[in-house]
């Protein structure tokens, strides 16, 4: 009846684990009795979970994604701690629940924070800044949100039921086959993958026909703004890249599932196929993650440089460069397999090219800042850590992509030092950066910027202690995921990096408090002109929050920095003599209830409870069958109630002056 | 605080850090290319980290005195320049990458006038198991060669992907199951170092480090000879309780070793007959 | 395209059947990635048969052939659905619809009878790494056409009851792109799976 699933699987085998269990349903549990004591079901069903508006999803995707990082950063802080402590067997965890911790650190920041932040930017920002009501396809917008958080489900409930995977979040094999790893840690990743996946790549071809296909008039490839530029090519990435870890994740769970000989060491299975088809995935995806913070780093310094923004053309091709050479350096992973001196040369080439457009960004980037006139704002400040600290990774990443050099430094602290310096200036500061710049527009009251400088203070600070005595250790030949390890001299270094990890704790504490004080403040720090930061792009033209339809009228575009340029001509705010109807996607449950199975399903293939799992299945079938034989899929709102909305914005806009 | 005693540390640690540190040719000329392509490239990172602070304080908004171009965002020279800059560092570091990548292919024999030493290399969980065919014995988590002599190692893996890794005196590559890889290594003077399993293996992976000794050739002969005076002999039937599952081995010695051992191992994941599918290099 | 001034509704709906074309197309390439990988895992694990039946024992050249042969006229039948639902004519429509959805079956039904064959004689996906590449590429293909077959079922339901209205036939375009699909990756497998093993 219940497949592998018994008593047995909840995590009473160690405290430490049975805490982490209590915490996630203690989590879920208090989030529950606050909706009832608010009585905010029915609103947050009728107005959130059921909405296909690409803001609302945008924001959906957001919290999705800070709440991931909230737990990935307790898996990163458990794995320092442990580090820290852990000369001669010391520590506190054991090495079946310390392998389980960084499986999931990685997991879910690549899959679940990252991911769903930079899902979200663009679902917010994108259709505002091409001039568009909607992304093209609203209702598989909603289907792709609901299957990431699905995916994401299932990684949290591995916490309370079963164990998650020990093999890392790349899952290499044999060690994450049948035979190595019976248990369903590794099956808890491959369906969080292979569902929240295919979310992906459904927001990847969402959103290349969005930009493609539904921009305003007049704007040309070329009139795009920077962030649209890269979020095109990271979409196309997306479409283009997800297939290949489907059919990664997807052999390994034939092989773990049907007995069948994809990776496994004997019957003719071939493992070095699975680090291919992974690694394929796997660089596209640090290019999917980083080219759209490129793009916000690219609007940030722009707009807080008060000056326009240095070389686009440059910056376009620089972003289409790296998008296509994405795809040639998947074997710079794997130098140490083996592969002919030709063929390590040839990728380590292709790699060091990648180094030449990113090079461009940057340089790109410091020409506008060069004779501007800075405010130091948080999402500037981000750019300006971001740039100081991004090189240096760029740095080390030039030299692991030197195959001899990576012989000494693969799989050491080093290239966990390395990626970290890529990840978390190059994509995290940028998505904060994203996320403390459209905040206002967003929700339509300022931002605490005090408390963002403090997180920005905090993150650096703690990601150079962090991450600097990881390069040290990875040079004294540390290897990584090491849960106990018998070299005295490696723990002053670990005790250090421990230390950072304890300010980047304060980092997020000072995100917690400017959320806190922002919100507390909001009817004194209302944003009613919709352009607080004197900005340079249609997002800005619009009222803060933006109307359902964004725009009364659809503008026409005739630059490159649109609504700068209406502002200089004197046409930014002009009224329509008339408002037409608008007609907007209707609100459907099908896109939460697909999630909602897609997370039975995924629970039932690890479990094995095939009744479930064809049961869900169907439910799914149907509710894709039911909707995509639907015509009628929008309402009208009428030019009347379009213009009671104006009239609002107007009041508001009139009130300020 | 922290920092500082870190860098106290730190200072004279790093000095001896395996990697700052080789013991040999290989892992001195791997080395040399990180430092050399490290120099290259503080050319550019330098001025870069330089020019984005300098720029980011002259041009903070309330120093009105500081030029201000709000619309300058072009210009074809500088375009070409920032293309250039990095294009030519590229370049530079691109040969000595394509040139490096072949002289120091693990794969390629050293040149010397000694004929290399053999050794095979058997991943385990959570062991390494050495086979010195010349010799006829075969040790655990100990390999021991005489310095001076270039050492080829043939590695194979009898369970998951490894990575046989010893950072002062060759680097590293990844032993797989059915499959050989091959490394070289030379240490110039006697000496002991460490050696890892650098892969994720499962719960004994912290455990599975070994001792490697370069020795004198007389210390070596004499190695041999205590290694070969023990009781316990390595064949199909004491293998088995070997490759079993074991954490933090002690040194082990086997003082006769069954021939085709290491071939075995690799065969039988490939069944008789058949060509693997994996491109096995020899 | 009529010369007569749309109203911006219409235009606002041939936009839309317009990007779920393009959508629909960025879908199928990327399902072309995933064949694509799948055939490239399939090339690299022919020698991994581990003993056992090698592909040249096990495939049958007039079973592939009649595949072929049913599933490429199969592809002819809904041209002739598309053409008709051009033309306007319900019926006919429905007609080509129900020859292609038999002729589908056809395949489907060849396809699962060579699987069960060679499972029975010992030559099933958990044999060898060779066998486990042919069942998934092969198999991946037949749960393609699986899926093609209900989704025709669905509009052919929809054409009968709603008519061949603007987005029925948009439906039916993307269908109908979605099967041609599926023949050029039969025509892959069939030359890369079936005639190497053969010759």
């Amino acid at each position: 009846m219940f497949g592998k699933l018994t008593i047995d699987a909840l995590p009473f085998y160690s405290p430490i684990a049975a805490g982490g269990a209590a915490v996630t349903v203690g989590g879920a549990l208090l989030v529950a009795i606050v909706l009832t004591w608010l009585r905010a079901w029915k609103y947050l069903w009728t107005d959130w979970l059921t909405s296909v508006d690409h803001k609302r999803i945008g924001i959906m995707y957001i919290v999705l994604a800070l709440i991931m990082l909230l737990r990935g950063f307790v898996d990163a802080l458990m794995m320092r701690a442990q580090q820290a402590m852990a000369l001669n067997a010391g520590g506190y965890l054991p090495p079946e629940h310390f392998d389980q911790i960084f499986s999931s650190h990685g997991t879910i920041m690549i899959f679940f924070m990252a991911m769903p932040f930079m899902t979200g930017l663009m679902n917010v920002i994108v259709p505002l800044q091409i001039g568009t009501r909607d992304v093209a396809f609203p209702w598989l917008n909603a289907v792709s949100l609901w299957l990431s958080a699905a995916g994401a489900a299932l990684v949290m409930v591995s916490l309370v039921i079963g164990k998650f995977s020990t093999a890392g979040w790349t899952g290499y094999p044999p060690y994450s086959g049948i035979e190595y790893n019976p248990g369903v840690g590794v099956d808890y990743w491959i369906w969080a993958i292979l569902i929240s996946g295919v979310g992906s790549t459904l927001s990847g071809i969402n959103f290349i026909v969005t930009i493609l296909k539904r921009r305003a008039p007049g704007m040309t490839l070329m009139r795009m703004t920077p962030f649209v530029w890269t979020a095109l090519v990271a979409s196309v990435l997306m479409a283009f890249a997800f297939p290949a870890i489907t059919v990664a994740c997807g052999l390994l769970a034939l092989d773990r599932l049907a007995g069948m000989h994809f990776f496994t060491n004997a019957h003719g299975g071939n493992m070095m196929n699975y680090v291919n088809l992974f690694w394929i995935w796997g660089h596209p995806e640090v290019y999917i993650l980083i080219l759209p913070a490129f793009g916000i780093f690219s609007e940030v310094v722009s707009t807080f440089s008060r000056k326009r923004l240095f070389g686009y053309e440059s910056l376009v091709y620089a972003t289409a460069a790296i998008g296509i050479l994405s795809f040639t350096v998947w074997l710079h992973h794997f130098f140490t397999m083996g592969s002919s001196a030709g063929v390590n040369a040839f990728f380590g080439v292709m790699t060091m090219i990648i180094a030449v457009p990113t090079g461009v960004k940057v340089f790109n980037w410091l020409l506008t800042m060069y004779r501007g006139r800075i405010d130091f704002h948080p999402s500037m400040m981000w750019s300006i850590g971001f740039i100081v600290t991004f090189v240096i990774g760029g740095m080390t990443g030039v030299l692991l992509a030197i195959p001899p050099a990576d012989f000494l430094m693969h799989n050491t602290t080093f290239l966990v030092a390395h990626f970290h310096n890529m990840i978390i200036p190059g994509v995290l500061f940028g998505y904060l950066a994203g996320y403390m710049y459209w905040f206002p527009k967003a929700f339509g009251f300022a931002f605490n910027r005090g408390w963002g400088l403090g997180a920005f203070w905090c993150w650096i600070i703690g990601f150079y202690l962090a991450f600097m005595p990881l390069y040290l250790l990875g040079l004294k030949g540390m290897p990584r995921r090491m849960e106990t390890y018998n070299d005295p001299t490696w723990q002053p270094y670990l005790l250090v990096a421990a230390s950072g990890a304890l300010v980047v704790l304060c980092g997020i504490g000072c995100m917690v408090m400017q959320l806190y004080v922002s919100i507390r403040d909001r009817a004194r720090t209302r944003d009613l002109t919709g352009d607080p930061f004197d900005g340079r792009t249609l997002e800005w033209s619009t009222s803060s929050p933006p109307p359902p339809y964004n725009f009364a009228v659809i503008p026409t575009v005739s630059d490159r920095e649109a609504f700068l340029e209406m502002k200089e001509k004197g046409v930014a705010y002009r009224r329509p003599a008339a408002y037409e109807p608008i007609r907007i996607p209707s609100n459907t449950p099908i896109g939460v209830i697909l999630g909602a199975f897609g997370f039975v399903l995924g629970f039932a293939m690890v479990w094995h409870i095939w009744w479930l799992v064809l049961a869900s299945g169907l439910v799914m079938f149907a509710a894709v069958i039911v909707r995509s034989s639907n015509d009628d899929q929008e309402f009208t709102l009428s030019a009347a109630e379009v213009k009671a909305i104006e009239d609002q914005r107007y009041r508001q806009l009139g009130s300020r002056s | 605080m922290a920092a500082g005693f870190a860098l106290l540390t730190g200072a004279c640690d790093l000095k001896r850090a395996a990697v700052i540190d080789p013991k040999g040719p290989i892992a001195l000329a791997e080395r040399n290319l990180l430092f050399d392509a490290f120099c290259v490239m503080m050319i550019v990172i330098v001025p870069v980290i330089v020019l984005t602070l300098w720029f980011a304080y002259r041009y903070r908004a309330s120093n009105t005195k500081a030029a201000y171009t709000p619309t300058w965002a072009n210009s074809v020279g500088i375009d070409a320049i920032t293309w250039l800059i990095p294009a030519i560092i590229v370049i530079a570091v691109a040969v000595l990458l394509w040139r490096s990548t072949h002289r120091l292919d693990p794969y390629r024999p050293l040149e010397s006038k000694e004929a290399p030493f053999d050794v095979q290399v058997v991943a385990q969980d959570w062991k390494w198991l050495f086979i010195y065919p010349e010799q006829g014995i075969a040790v655990v988590n100990q390999l021991a060669f005489p310095a001076g002599r270039p050492v080829s190692l043939r590695i194979t893996s009898d369970t998951v992907m490894n990575s046989f890794y010893v950072p002062q005196l060759a680097g590293q590559i990844y032993a797989m199951a059915g499959m050989q890889t091959r490394l070289q290594m030379l240490a110039d003077q006697p000496g002991t170092f460490v050696g890892r399993n650098s892969q994720y293996s499962g719960g004994g992976y912290s455990d599975q480090h070994f001792e490697v000794q370069a020795m004198s050739p007389a210390d070596f002969d004499a190695w041999v000879a205590r290694a070969k005076q023990g009781a316990m002999r390595l064949d199909a039937t004491t293998y088995p309780a070997l490759a079993a599952k074991s954490r933090a081995n002690p040194i082990t010695y086997y003082s006769t070793v069954e021939p085709r051992l290491f071939d075995s191992i690799i065969d039988k994941y490939r069944h008789s007959g058949h060509a693997h599918a994996a491109p096995v290099r020899r | 395209m009529s010369v007569a001034p749309m109203s911006a509704h219409e235009r606002e709906e041939i936009e839309t059947h317009e990007q779920r074309a393009l959508g629909f197309w960025l879908y199928l390439m990327g399902d072309a990635v995933i064949f694509a990988l799948l055939f490239a895992t399939y090339a690299i694990m022919i020698p991994g048969t581990a003993g056992g039946p090698t592909g040249k024992q096990l495939f049958e050249l007039n079973n592939a052939a009649l595949e072929t042969a049913l599933l490429l006229v199969s592809s002819m039948t809904f041209g002739f659905a598309s053409l008709q639902a051009k033309a306007g004519n319900r019926g006919a429509v429905l007609l080509w619809l129900a020859i292609t959805f038999v002729l589908g079956v056809g395949f489907v039904f060849l396809e699962v009878r060579e699987f069960t064959g060679m499972i029975a004689k010992g030559a099933g996906p958990d044999r060898s790494g060779f066998l486990s590449a042919f069942f998934t590429l092969v198999g991946t293909h037949g749960v393609h056409v699986t899926m093609g077959l209900i989704w025709i079922v669905v509009l052919g339901a929809q054409v009968a009851l709603k008519g061949l209205t603007l987005p029925v036939t948009s439906r039916l375009q993307r269908l109908g792109l979605f099967w041609h699909f599926l023949d050029i990756a039969w025509v892959g497998i069939f030359s890369i799976v079936y005639l190497p093993g053969l010759l």
